[in-house]
């Protein structure tokens, strides 16, 4: 049985504190250039880890893109995300090999051992879970990604070592 | 003599097995010792299940190693290289001696994947060094017109390798045919089938052959704009594109006046993928490319007319295109002395699952699946019985062992029920089930359904209940029958192709495995045991011991017992975890 993805949340977060000059230059890159929504989006979310409400409302009065597009394509793709997120996104994979080898036994192991859901994020604002449908790494299923890092052929138990690694590592 | 090389394949999988610090321990082993041998990179070779893999090249040839970990290097660095004495039982492939995994490469003919593994993808240098943008230079030299071009690939016989299967060469010329003063060209990268990871592979492996195959295809149909749209789940494949089209462009091989035809004029960029399935479709890629919400248009008119910002547009898949050059270079009819009648040339496919060498193979069409997986793929590992191999991912379908001597070409393929798609095969053996698999998939193509056709958008959320209650014991009498008429009015309703294909998964499992489907429903048993709802485990009076193990572990206290007398488990509190099938010493524990 596969684990069903959350819901995807369609409202904005609020109590944003955030710097907005900081996408200033990316406003200025893609300004008026073709096509140039989702890499602005792609660009913010990057920059805070998300798509505030306040970027928005930024991004809509300085390129004249409106509002309702831009939500439109946000709330679309699974890449964006209105809310912030961990430190470190976990990515379960759970494609068709990954899912023949039992990956939702990693899943289940990391929801136990950090004690959130999928598509949650931990208190302690280090880990968000997440499940995707395909990392690539079909041949060394099952797989998970964390960061730009891929593990391989896991056990839930190695999974969940590899994550207490990263915790230690950042409490130091 | 030249030069001891040593090579690393750096490819994602190899990565994730733990190739950088095999590459790191080498690199201070080279630097420590000072020892006299060339370090190199290189990507997947497609041995995936030998990762990672070091290539030694030395005056005697080539030796590839397998399983290469941290001590592991040292130990073949201190024979090979210090004391010069190969340890053949490590060595995976070579052509000097017997090895076991020799037959991994035998059957395959290597044109797409002509590259990967051997050369180090971010030097354009090396890329050259194997006639890499030779094809292109062979069309600037020879002064071949577009006209000769378009008719090679159309001789060639090569179709789709996305998974259309659509003769390339009457695409470029219907893009060619359309006049407008813009035209693009467009690599599909977006490589959605879970299960599939050949252009990934290809992409980190060889990036110039897919920039070469664009350039070639920009020249036929005269297009001064290339894009590749890219999965943003492939970062390293992101990144060496980019490394390829900046060198590229310093040598001359995009920009004004390539390689000095006049007026060709073409560059490249790329566009990151947002992380949608649907967008491996034509119009919903190039509404993506544009900004939009990824939702596919209405055909005609074809992109071949009307595309990207309204302009004539060609979209081939990675793969394709890095058929391209070598087709050129070497002509059409060497192409298309492979494959079979309707199916020329070669296939790439990304074996998975319950199989023993998972990896990508390179084949010629016309090949059994049965030979793919038994020959190359080496079986099915732990002794168990193959069941079904699923073709075309959630658009695919599955096929099982009695039709395994099918061939692989598109039309064969489709006579199954099946597809060919871009070739992801994922190998099931007998604990996979069947009903769960098209569960698997019904939920995936649900979820990524885009909403606008109302039979796909509604009816496979009517058909992923329907799977979810078959498979949690409710399943009702009607059920198949209601499944099946679902299945053809969405398949008959829908726009694109996701909505077209979404049920096929789960009308290839209802067409070959109807008894697992009606021992859910009926019988409310899951016959590979795999639907947890349906399991039920019970104690084994005359082997139970009393150990009290299970009592203690299970973590819902549903095992109650004396020690050293008979336990029993308490059904309605049971989890079902197996934890006490697993943990039990004396098997005294049944699972029906």
């Amino acid at each position: 049985m596969r684990i069903e993805r959350l819901k995807k949340d369609l409202d904005f977060h609020d109590n944003d504190n955030i710097d907005l000059s900081l996408i200033d230059t990316l406003i200025a890159k893609y300004n008026g250039k073709k096509g140039n929504l989702i890499p602005i989006l792609q660009g913010t979310q990057q920059t805070f880890g998300y798509l505030p409400k306040q970027a928005f409302i930024k991004i809509s009065e300085e390129t004249g893109l409106k509002l309702s597009e831009m939500y439109g394509v946000a709330t679309f793709y699974a890449q964006f995300r209105l809310k912030p997120v961990g430190k470190h996104i976990i990515k379960v994979c759970h494609g068709t090999a990954c899912h023949v080898q039992n990956a939702n036994a990693i899943t289940e192991a990391i929801q136990e051992s950090l004690g959130i859901l999928d598509g949650e994020t931990t208190e302690d604002n280090l880990f968000t879970l997440e499940s995707v449908a395909c990392l690539g790494c079909c041949s060394l299923a099952p797989a998970m990604m964390i960061g730009d890092d891929t593990y391989a052929k896991l056990t839930g138990k190695e999974a969940v070592n590899i994550i207490q690694n990263i915790k230690s590592k950042e409490s130091n | 003599m030249e030069k001891t090389t040593v090579i690393v394949g750096l490819g994602s999988c190899g990565i994730a097995a733990g190739a950088n610090k095999t590459y790191q321990k080498i690199q201070s082993l080279l630097k420590s010792n000072q020892l006299d041998f060339e370090l190199k990179k290189t990507s997947c070779i497609g041995m995936c299940f030998r990762e990672p893999l070091v290539e030694i090249i030395d005056k005697n040839g080539s030796y590839i190693y397998g399983n290469v970990d941290e001590n592991r290097a040292i130990e073949i660095i201190e024979k090979h290289i210090i004391k010069q004495e190969p340890i053949k039982e490590y060595v995976v492939k070579t052509d000097l001696f017997d090895t076991e995994d020799n037959k991994f490469f035998e059957a395959q003919v290597r044109i797409a994947l002509r590259h990967c593994g051997l050369i180090d993808p971010e030097s354009i240098e090396d890329y050259e060094s194997q006639l890499g943008y030779a094809a292109i230079r062979k069309i600037a030299t020879e002064n071949i017109n577009y006209e000769v071009v378009i008719q090679s690939i159309l001789d060639s016989g090569l179709r789709g390798r996305g998974g259309g299967g659509f003769s390339t060469g009457m695409k470029w010329r219907f893009a060619r045919n359309n006049k407008s003063d813009e035209k693009y060209i467009i690599c599909n990268a977006d490589e959605g089938d879970p299960g599939a990871f050949m252009d990934r592979s290809l992409l980190e492996g060889d990036p110039h052959a897919v920039l070469e195959g664009m350039i070639i295809g920009a020249y036929a149909i005269g297009a001064t704009e290339g894009v590749i749209y890219c999965r943003a789940e492939y970062p390293l494949a992101i990144k060496r594109l980019e490394i390829a089209i900046e060198q590229g462009r310093t040598k001359g091989y995009l920009g004004k006046s390539i390689l000095g035809i006049k007026g060709f004029n073409f560059d490249i960029h790329i566009k990151e993928g947002a992380g949608a399935f649907v967008c491996g479709e034509e119009t919903a890629l190039i509404a993506s490319v544009e900004g939009e919400r990824g939702m596919p248009r209405k055909r005609p008119p074809f992109p071949a007319e009307s595309g990207l910002w309204r302009k004539p547009t060609n979209i081939n898949n990675v793969e394709t295109y890095a058929n391209i050059p070598w087709i050129i270079y070497n002509g059409a009819t060497e192409y298309s002395k492979y494959g079979t009648e309707k199916s020329k040339g070669t296939k790439v496919f990304a074996l998975a699952g319950k199989i023993n060498h998972s990896g990508l193979v390179e084949v010629p069409m016309g090949i059994t699946i049965r030979d793919i997986i038994f020959k190359l793929g080496g079986g099915i590992p732990n002794g168990k019985k193959f069941k079904a191999v699923q073709l075309g991912g959630p658009s695919g379908g599955c096929i099982p062992e009695f039709l395994a001597d099918t061939v692989v070409d598109y039309d064969s393929v489709n006579a199954t029920g099946a597809i060919m798609g871009s070739g992801g095969m994922v190998v099931m053996d007998e604990a996979t089930c069947m009903v769960d698999i098209a569960k698997f998939f019904l939920n995936f193509t649900q979820e990524e359904s885009c909403g606008k056709c109302t039979f796909c958008r509604i009816g496979t959320k009517r058909m992923l209940e329907i799977l979810n209650r078959i498979t949690e014991g409710k399943g009702k009498d009607e059920d198949i029958a209601k499944l099946e008429e679902l299945a053809v009015q969405i398949k008959d309703n829908s726009l694109c192709g996701l909505g077209q294909t979404a049920p096929n998964p789960v009308l290839t499992t209802l067409k070959y495995f109807r008894d697992e489907y009606e021992a859910h429903i009926f019988a409310k048993k899951c016959p590979a045991k795999a639907c947890k709802a349906l399991l039920t485990y019970e104690i084994i009076e005359d082997k139970c011991t009393g150990c009290t193990i299970c009592a203690i572990k299970c973590p819902v206290k549903a095992i109650t017992g004396e020690r050293k007398k008979v336990h029993h488990i308490i059904q309605e509190n049971c989890i079902k975890c197996g934890d006490c099938y697993s943990r039990c010493k004396f098997e005294a524990i049944s699972l029906t």
